[in-house]
């Protein structure tokens, strides 16, 4: 644990890029998109500083983006690369190529909403429209838990049960863009903690050559995607024993997810990101005034936290689950649908109201969360998914 | 079509993790009996020039210390390149083709 | 100048056992280049196309060197990555090894799909050879036109019809386009020249920048004709000057196959069932047009050869 802290007044992009920084990867390849420009800016810098050893591959697209990190990953190379919302949907193809090709790959991930109508801001469509891609899924709620995340990324997604790409995602602006203090590692425990990477078959060892790639039919393609399957579901372990690791060394543990003042709450809200930080304000507001509510954080949703999830809500008599993204008349957006989902198990579940709210960037107040709060203590929801803060 | 016999197809959790394959793999599979026509190498018509071994699309030539030896039947699709390419010796060709005994 | 007796005694880096058709143009050519590079270590990125899906179907590879594939639009962008990582590990001491870095694409994935990655990484300067084996179709997906099919020829998505008369466009200058990325190596080249392929792979590969090799590859599926004339259609590709053999090396030009004689184009159309409508009488201006582009062009290089070597 360190004695003194070392805190630092960062955006969650300058965390981010900071990050990176003090990864020292051997490759980063990007494009630039708002609102994750600056890490690729700043990152940028830093090579032109010589402050890493970095080879930095101004792209021409983020589908070459994530093409070149799949490249450099395959050769051998620790590779990371940062986009946002049209640029990640550029990456969809190369995001599931990646992930097959067992590809351990950081991506900083600044969640923006998806054209059209373009939108600079911030929601979570992007980021949940690669859900099933074989990335595992870290949202944010700070620019801290941002920095903590990049560099515990590198190591889960390089773990030999793992060896799977990751999204570290912040929301646009809301944490991309506004200053924090952070508490920062030293270079030396950085570059300590995450290592070197050591891959079992890289490209450039040419003397061991072996063909990566290959087209792979109806007799052997599922054996390989359920390979990809396993990896995913052993990440849940490698990212609590990580997280784990991090607190030992560090201070600060992190899990699957998170909880606050769930244990004896009446009504709980489930969400990811940002929102979440708003959340507890509201909660201890609330609190204040004898009413149980309590928060269940989603810090990881690729993999699905579905046994910890369960075992968290299992006393909650009633949970609105918020969705930063819409599933276009599914039954409930894809948050709520697989909160919903696991909590099908237990014997004795939890009423579920679906949210959907902040599209586009729209802001989500303290207002509208006491609202949902007293809507679910109220015991009368419906099965409809509800829209807060759109304007009928 | 040249379907190896593979004794038992693995398992995922036999497989090495990813698409990943030892080099060379393919000379196991033999595409020799997509042939309907053989090349058939006359060595007294034979001026060693490779250009049947540089031209083979299937590297079908046999060629050991930069001389032709012949042809790798397990492999040759019977294309006939080699035939068309081959110049001989006296307008007389080195390789001809003759139809597969089926 | 390459020597057979010596390429001989080279290891093959592709084996036999793929899948490509009989008689296909893109085994020699990738043969030839292997032939070329197998001096020293090269990793290899494969476009999606025929060359990919017939050499590593799964769980037989034919390649005997380090080979990878993602994607189809991306050859280019995935070889600049790796090139990346061979910088930079060569830089923290983890690779020792002078490495090589070819990069194959067929026209779908060079001249259209993947016409932007390849424009990156040529400006961006990575050390690498990218290689076209261009057979002017789609010919993996079932023959659709590219913008490398030429003028007049059949393809499944140009086809000639009642009103049609095939492809009703003339195809792009990729070579050109290269060249207007002032890259230090350029080249044309065809099968039925392996001196010239596997000269012109190696100076690619002495190049310390960004090379490009375009390389006619008759395809006897989509372009129609006997397995056995696959090397004949490329020489006569030449023979005609549709194809010129040129290189250009720091933006000068040098033709390196000069017919002595121009052959007419009808001679190697007449040879593949993609252009048999166009030997309908109501079709000939289709052929006149043909011809006179070849001529204007043909004279055109040998301008630009005379200009830029002045």
């Amino acid at each position: 644990m360190s004695d003194k802290k070392n805190l630092k007044a960062k955006t969650g992009n300058e965390a981010m890029a900071e990050a990176m920084r003090q990864i020292n990867p051997d490759v980063v390849a990007a494009y630039p998109i708002t609102p994750a420009t600056e890490i690729v800016q700043i990152f940028s810098q830093f090579v032109a500083d010589g402050l890493v050893a970095t080879e930095f591959v101004a792209v021409e697209s983020e589908h070459s983006a994530l093409s070149a990190c799949i490249g450099a990953s395959a050769a051998g190379a620790r590779a990371m690369t940062g986009t946002s919302s049209q640029g990640l949907a550029l990456m969809y193809e190369m995001m599931y190529i990646a992930a097959g090709l067992r590809l351990p790959i950081v991506m900083a991930e600044v969640n923006r909403a998806l054209s059209a109508p373009i939108n600079i801001h911030g929601d979570q469509s992007d980021t949940m429209c690669a859900r099933d891609s074989g990335f595992l899924q870290i949202y944010c709620e700070n620019s801290q838990e941002a920095y903590d995340s990049m560099i515990q990324a590198v190591r889960i997604c390089e773990h030999p049960e793992v060896l799977l790409p990751a999204t570290v995602s912040t929301d646009g602006f809301i944490i991309s863009h506004c200053l924090e203090a952070i508490e920062m590692l030293k270079d030396e425990q950085v570059k300590e903690f995450v290592g070197t990477y050591k891959p079992k078959h890289w490209l450039l060892d040419v003397d061991h050559p072996f063909t990566l790639g290959a087209i792979d039919l109806q007799d052997y393609y599922f054996e390989h995607k359920r390979q990809e399957i396993e990896a995913m579901r052993k990440a849940t372990k490698v990212v609590k024993e990580i997280g784990q690791e991090f607190g030992r060394k560090f201070g600060r543990s992190y899990d699957m997810l998170e909880t606050y003042k769930l244990e004896d709450a009446e009504a709980a809200i489930v969400v990811l990101g940002s929102t979440a930080g708003t959340v507890k304000v509201v909660i201890d507001e609330m609190r204040k005034q004898g009413k149980k509510v309590g928060l269940l954080k989603l810090r990881v949703f690729r993999p699905f936290p579905f046994e910890d999830i369960r075992e968290a809500l299992k006393n909650i008599k009633i949970v609105g689950v918020m969705d930063r993204h819409d599933g276009y008349n599914a039954y409930v957006p894809p948050v709520c649908s697989e909160v919903r989902s696991c909590l099908y198990e237990l014997d004795k579940r939890p009423k579920i109201a679906s949210y959907v709210y902040g599209l586009g960037g729209r802001d989500i107040t303290l207002e509208m969360i006491t609202g949902i709060y007293n809507e679910l203590l109220s015991g009368k929801i419906s099965a409809e998914v509800k829209y807060s803060g759109v304007r009928e | 079509m040249g379907e190896i016999k593979v004794a038992r197809k693995k398992g995922w959790k036999e497989l090495p993790e990813g698409d990943y394959l030892e080099p060379g793999s393919a000379a196991v599979f033999e595409t020799g009996d997509w042939r309907s026509e053989r090349p058939v190498w006359i060595p007294e018509n034979c001026i060693q020039c490779l250009f049947c071994w540089v031209y083979c699309p299937d590297s079908s030539v046999k060629v050991k210390d930069s001389l032709m030896t012949g042809f790798d039947y397990k492999h040759c699709k019977g294309c006939g390149i080699c035939v068309t390419e081959c110049p001989g010796k006296k307008g007389n060709k080195a390789i001809k083709m003759e139809a597969e005994k089926k | 100048m390459a020597n057979l007796k010596e390429l001989a005694t080279r290891p093959e880096l592709l084996s036999g056992g793929h899948r490509l058709c009989a008689g296909c143009g893109a085994g020699i050519i990738a043969r030839q280049v292997m032939m070329a590079a197998a001096d020293k270590p090269v990793v290899v990125t494969n476009a999606t196309g025929c060359l990919e899906v017939s050499t590593t179907i799964y769980p037989f590879s034919a390649w005997k060197t380090s080979w990878f594939h993602s994607a189809f639009e991306n050859a280019a962008a995935s070889c600049s990555g790796i090139e990346a990582a061979y910088k930079a590990l060569k830089r923290t001491g983890k690779v020792d090894k002078d490495i090589r870095f070819i990069a194959f694409g067929g026209d779908g994935g060079t001249y259209d799909i993947g016409l932007q990655s390849l424009s990156g990484a040529m400006e961006r300067r990575h050390r690498m050879l990218y290689v076209c084996y261009n057979n002017e179709a789609y010919m993996n997906t079932g023959i659709q036109r590219s913008s490398s099919t030429p003028l007049g020829a059949y393809t499944t998505t140009a086809p000639n019809g009642k009103v049609k008369k095939g492809k009703e466009q003339v195809r792009k200058n990729l070579t050109e386009i290269l060249v207007a990325h002032n890259i230090p190596y350029v080249a044309q080249t065809a099968i039925g020249y392996w001196n010239d392929l596997i000269t012109k792979v190696q100076k690619a590969l002495d190049t310390a920048g960004p090379t490009f090799i375009n390389v006619i590859q008759p395809c006897r599926l989509g372009w129609g004709y006997s397995p056995e004339d696959t090397v004949t259609l490329g020489r006569l590709a030449v023979e005609t000057c549709l194809w010129p053999v040129y290189e250009v090396v720091n933006g000068k030009y040098k033709i390196n196959v000069k017919p002595k004689e121009k052959k007419p184009i009808i001679e190697y159309l007449k040879l593949q069932s993609r252009f048999k409508h166009l030997f309908k009488p109501e079709n000939e201006s289709v052929i006149t047009e043909i011809q006179r582009n070849i001529d204007e062009h043909w004279a055109w290089l040998h301008l630009m050869e005379e200009d830029t070597n002045k």
